[in-house]
């Protein structure tokens, strides 16, 4: 059976939920569900943000997002996948990302989802922007970000 | 071909993408930064570090050492956020 996978990029919010519930709705071979939602925090003090705005590369993140979506049904028995990455400006409390995993059984879910994320985060080409008190800023790529995604890499 | 470039990379350059016609001994991606670098101030500054700056060919992922014949596309950007 192939396995249903629906990637989606969109300036638009999305609903966990609903998501979660399109993947696994009328299926009775699916014991497990991970999702992973990344959220625009506000910060603290100096560092409060009042939105982020996300620019993306149009045709490639599709693409990025699509190789590591079968990178990871290779790897692991995935059942269902679902990947939306949001652009545009979001305000803090909104959804930016959202990574579903199904699976027969946890430990697929668990993995697949945290290896997309690594991914998602290092390799999709998207780049945020903050507003914040003294102007607008990119957001730095973080270290800890390349050290996460390299630890699946395959020696 | 055309070069397109994001982020803060897109702002100092101050376009997000143009048709350029490297001559024949510009062979790699390493070597497009640095014929781009001598067009002008605002490409210097944008590829002054080029050890941060990440490249596409037709939408994937390449080295600076990756060759750009036949390449339609080619970006230029920052380390990704995304996620």
């Amino acid at each position: 059976m192939t396995v249903p996978v629906t990637i989606r990029l969109q300036e638009a919010d999305f609903d966990v939920a609903r998501e979660i519930a399109a993947l696994s709705r009328g299926r009775t071979d699916i014991g497990a569900v991970v999702s992973f939602s990344g959220i625009c925090r506000g910060g603290v003090g100096g560092d409060a943000i009042a939105a982020l705005t996300l620019e993306h590369y149009p045709g490639m993140a599709e693409a990025e997002i699509a190789r590591h979506a079968e990178e990871a049904l290779a790897r692991w028995p995935l059942t269902g996948l679902t990947i939306i990455h949001r652009f545009g400006r979001i305000v803090p409390g909104e959804n930016i990302v959202l990574v579903v995993t199904a699976s027969s059984h946890r430990e697929a879910a668990f993995q697949g989802a945290e290896f997309l994320m690594d991914y998602l985060k290092t390799h999709a080409p998207f780049w945020k922007r903050e507003e914040g008190g003294s102007g607008t800023n990119w957001v730095e790529a973080h270290d800890r970000d390349d050290t996460a995604a390299a630890r699946w890499s395959k020696s | 071909m055309k070069v397109l470039y994001f982020a803060w990379v897109r702002e100092r350059v101050g376009k997000a993408e143009e048709i350029v016609e490297p001559p024949a001994a510009v062979r790699t991606v390493g070597d497009l930064i640095g014929w781009l670098t001598a067009r002008g101030d605002e490409y210097a500054h944008a590829f002054d570090t080029p050890r941060v700056i990440r490249a596409a060919i037709d939408h994937t992922h390449v080295k600076p050492e990756a060759v750009i014949a036949g390449a339609r596309e080619i970006a230029f950007f920052p380390p990704m956020t995304g996620g």
